[in-house]
């Protein structure tokens, strides 16, 4: 007899159904919709939805719901006409500290929505957009690092009271040359003790004209900076790609020194590059208190110790040209309430360096002003200098700070966010593109579709005729793998992309090959004179180590190229895999029970439609 | 409906010599030809831009060559697919240029003395330090596979079944790799994805058969090993051919519906599934005997054969 217990049945019948389930999102459309960002990424203050409702309602413009994921709100619409005057609307109403798109948002029903269900995500090559590598220049990185480490020696130096011929970085290292043997005796102690000066590896050069210390930068130190330097360059890149009004960007670290910028949609690659090329710094710049800059910038007579700036009402102010902190001694920065005032501030944190260097200026300088300049370096070669903020010391301070004096919590977030990420910290080089139109990206689709079609069609009519009842049963068992494997991809949030689809199909034409093992085994089984009842049976059981030990040779081939493949190639294998792994329980299992139930329940079956 | 009779009995292993030669030759000839002409590089290897266009009618590449020409490109045109579509490959140059304002200009000068709209399809950008990578890692990832297989199927069967599998696979890659060669066919990502599935392919059909002779030296002990590994091939063929037909008719729509931007990729494996399955054949199953494969290498799969004799 050939028959599996109810528990097995119940298994397969419930894991096909969470197959059903999870696979259906991807055949309802796509709703038009409106995404909002705010321009800078920080958070959506509550009073949003309240003000969009209000603009749309007066314009009599209906929309079909409303959900916010995050920092993005989304409204749906019924038709592109009303997305499109919404747009406006909703621009109009909410003026340009917000971003609104227009994006196509999944129209999978709430109800499979909560527990998860999306359809699959389609990859470039499919839905068009643009891809970008990135490649951050690390030797530029490494040479401003070199740079700083001259800057914080000196300064050292100049703290101590010891007067040096030079201090400088020359290739990979740092040069300082001193008056006296004392001197650089009590330097090399101070390289290799001072807070603000670690990781250095000091070395005493042979006695010459002066007196002269070598030292290096330890790899340990080097790699934390690398690190640190990609991480700012994906937030600051994150930022400027919501400007964008993207719906769904992927920004991501690749290897060491690498990002990769996936924009859905975009298709007007040199916008997208414009935004995500630029180069900005950040500097903290003593405020020029002892003229004034009205008649500086009236008589153009300015201070050689100053610059002339335009501050962010428009108004001219004279800073100082040196340097007091740059943004990357900045650690991190936070929008608050300050505790005494109750004023929306930020509290900024900067590292030993910076913090040392903060704390000396402001000692001298209470009572006097402070500037945040913001500096943007276009890829045309343009330059823009704002000053985002100019504040009051009121107490000598180091570390951690706070700047109040601002409008709202909103500016102070704003401002926190770009004090935060509004610098690369290292400069970064696009080292590959990769830009679909959307009209090929349709092509695609429907071309990739039609194989999958064809190619299934093709496999199921010839199992049927060769193999009749036990063809009909592995068709069906073909289709729900199919179910399954759109069902996992789903799940696991995959993207489909063209060489994915091709997995699909080759899984399809592999899927068949563990029912065909078990057909012909059968059929050998019955040539052998074993009656059919046994023959299944036996059929299945020794067919069963074949299959597993095919499938895991080709899985191991599969994972190895998920571990080496980039982009295309990691989505084939995917694929594959899942493919491979849906196909044996399908094949398997699932086959097995509903042939089970064509003839295990008989007690005499003198004949197999096989 | 059978494509074979019961029982086929092809004495395969006897004409196993003239096989290898014929392995041997597609080699030799496999690997002249890698040698002296080379893969066509794809731009993901090679670097530089690519740029896809669409017409309004069918242009004449020649005159578009021109065109571009007179704009300062040096460029390859081709058409791609339709007669409508046409590529233009620029090489890397050490100008330092963008690649938006690179494609930018190539599709101004190209719309200049045409008729309506041309239509950016497609952009594609490499820069040279990425290509070296992808190869290095192709070429790993190939023989991390063979090393993973090599293991498994030494930790299943035994290390002479590792052998037959893993020359097998050389084999395959090799001459899948040469008639790509020789078909000048572009070798870009998807066709190292399709190599690796090839790999994937020709070990899950070398197993098939590899496992059949496993289950039959217990079986037939008075028999030569000649005999057994004919009789396994035999006894899973109609699998063997059933299999590889059903993923060719997916690779064929694959190959005349699916694009021209899969048209690579299933051209490879319908290669390698070709080769796949002659290797399993010959060159897994003749490297087996060549390695003396006896039934006391099976000894310690002896109690599986065991149990299967004990069936009724």
């Amino acid at each position: 007899m050939n028959q599996y217990s109810i528990w097995k049945y119940l298994l397969i019948l419930i894991i096909v159904a969470v197959g059903v389930v999870y696979a259906l999102p991807n055949f309802y459309g796509e709703d038009p919709a409106l995404q909002i960002t705010s321009s800078r990424g920080f958070e959506l203050p509550a009073d949003v939805t309240t003000n969009i409702d209000d603009a749309l309602l007066v314009e009599k413009i209906s929309f079909s719901s409303r959900e916010q994921q995050g920092n993005r709100l989304l409204y749906r619409f019924k038709n592109t006409e009303d997305q499109i005057k919404a747009a406006d609307v909703v621009k109009k109403a909410l003026g340009d500290q917000y971003t609104v798109a227009l994006n196509l948002a999944h129209a999978t029903p709430e109800a499979l929505r909560a527990i998860g269900g999306k359809p699959m995500t389609l990859g470039l090559d499919l839905q068009g957009g643009v891809h970008f590598l990135m490649q951050v220049d690390m030797d530029t990185a490494r040479s401003q690092q070199l740079d700083r480490y001259v800057d914080d020696i000196r300064a050292v130096l100049r703290d101590n009271g010891i007067r040096y011929v030079s201090v400088r970085h020359e290739g990979n290292g740092l040069l300082a040359m001193l008056r006296s043997a004392e001197d650089r005796d009590r330097t090399m102690n101070l390289l290799r003790t001072d807070q603000s000066l670690q990781g250095l590896n000091v070395t005493e050069l042979p006695p010459g004209e002066s007196f002269g210390i070598s030292a290096t930068v330890q790899e340990k130190q080097l790699l934390e900076l690398q690190q640190t330097a990609l991480k700012q360059n994906i937030t600051t890149l994150r930022n400027r790609v919501n400007e964008l009004g993207v719906a769904e960007p992927i920004i991501q670290q690749q290897g060491a020194d690498r990002v990769v910028v996936q924009l859905p949609g975009v298709q007007d690659t040199v916008e997208a590059k414009k935004i995500i090329g630029a180069t900005a710094t950040l500097e903290y710049r003593a405020v020029d208190e002892g003229n004034d800059a009205f008649t500086a910038s009236q008589t153009g007579r300015i201070p050689p110790e100053s610059r002339l700036y335009t501050d962010n009402n428009g108004n001219p102010i004279l800073l100082k040209k040196r340097l007091i902190v740059s943004g990357d001694q900045l650690i991190g920065a936070s929008a608050s309430f300050d505790q005494q005032t109750g004023q929306p501030s930020v509290s900024v944190t900067l590292d030993g360096v910076g913090s040392k260097r903060m704390l000396d200026f402001t000692r001298e300088n209470v009572g006097n002003r402070m500037a945040v300049v913001y500096i943007e370096q276009k890829p045309n070669g343009s330059k823009i200098e704002d000053v985002i903020s100019v504040a009051v010391v009121r107490e000598p301070f180091g570390k951690r700070f706070q700047t109040t004096g601002l409008g709202s919590i909103h500016e102070a977030s704003q401002l926190s966010l770009l004090l935060r990420a509004g610098a690369l910290a290292a400069p970064m080089e696009i080292v590959e593109e990769r830009t679909v139109g959307p009209s090929l990206g349709a092509d695609n689709v429907a071309q990739g579709f039609k194989a999958v079609v064809i190619g299934f069609i093709l496999v199921l009519v010839f199992m049927a005729v060769y193999y009749k009842i036990f063809g009909l049963v592995s068709n069906l068992a073909l289709f729900v793998n199919l179910v399954l494997l759109v069902a996992l991809l789903s799940m696991l949030g995959a993207t489909l992309t063209m060489p994915g689809i091709a997995g699909i199909v080759l899984t399809i034409g592999m899927a068949v090959d563990a029912n065909v093992l078990i057909f012909e085994r059968i059929r050998e089984e019955l040539r052998n004179g074993n009656t059919p009842q046994a023959s299944i049976r036996a059929g299945y059981e020794k067919a069963f180590s074949t299959i597993a030990d095919a499938n895991i040779t080709t899985l191991i081939a599969a994972f190895v190229l998920f571990l080496f493949g980039t982009g295309p190639v990691k989505g084939f294998a995917i694929t594959l895999s899942l493919g491979i792994l849906t196909s044996m329980f399908t094949a398997i299992m699932g086959t097995r029970a509903v042939i089970n139930l064509i003839y295990g329940g008989k007690k005499r079956v003198r004949k197999l439609a096989i | 409906m059978k494509i074979l009779n019961h029982k086929t009995s092809i004495d395969f292993m006897s004409r196993r010599n003239a096989a290898l030669t014929f392995s041997v030759v597609m080699i030799v000839i496999s690997i002249i030809s890698l040698s002296t002409r080379g893969l066509n590089f794809g731009l993901d290897f090679t670097g530089g831009t690519l740029i896809e266009v669409g017409y309004p009618s069918a242009p004449d590449t020649t005159e578009v060559r021109a065109q571009l020409a007179a704009a300062g490109f040096d460029s390859l045109v081709q058409t791609f697919g339709a007669a409508t579509d046409i590529v233009v490959r620029i090489p890397p140059s050490d100008t330092e240029e963008n690649s938006a304002e690179l494609s930018t200009r190539v599709l101004a000068a190209l719309s200049q003395g045409v008729e309506g709209e041309i239509e950016m399809r497609r952009v594609e950008f490499v820069g040279p330090q990425v290509g070296d990578e992808l190869a290095e890692q192709g070429i790993l990832a190939v023989i991390y596979a063979m090393v993973g297989a090599f293991l498994y199927i030494m930790f299943r069967f035994q290390w002479r079944f590792s052998v037959g599998a893993v020359a097998a696979l050389i084999h395959d890659v090799t001459i899948s790799m040469g008639i790509l060669s020789l078909a000048r066919i572009e070798f870009d990502l998807t066709v190292v994805a399709a190599i690796l599935a090839v790999v994937g392919y020709s070990l899950n059909d070398t197993i098939v058969v590899f496992d059949r002779i496993r289950e039959n030296f217990p079986r037939y002990r008075k028999r030569q090993p000649v005999e057994v590994v004919n009789t396994s091939i035999n006894e899973t063929l109609s699998r063997t051919l059933m299999t590889s037909g059903t993923t060719l008719l997916v690779l064929f729509a694959l190959f005349f519906v699916g694009g021209e931007i899969i048209h690579g990729f299933a051209f490879t494996l319908i290669v390698g599934i070709v080769v796949g399955t002659y290797s399993s054949i010959y060159v897994a199953s003749a490297a087996l005997l060549l390695l003396g494969v006896s039934k006391s290498d099976l000894i310690q799969v002896e109690k599986e054969g065991a149990t299967i004799d004990a069936r009724p």
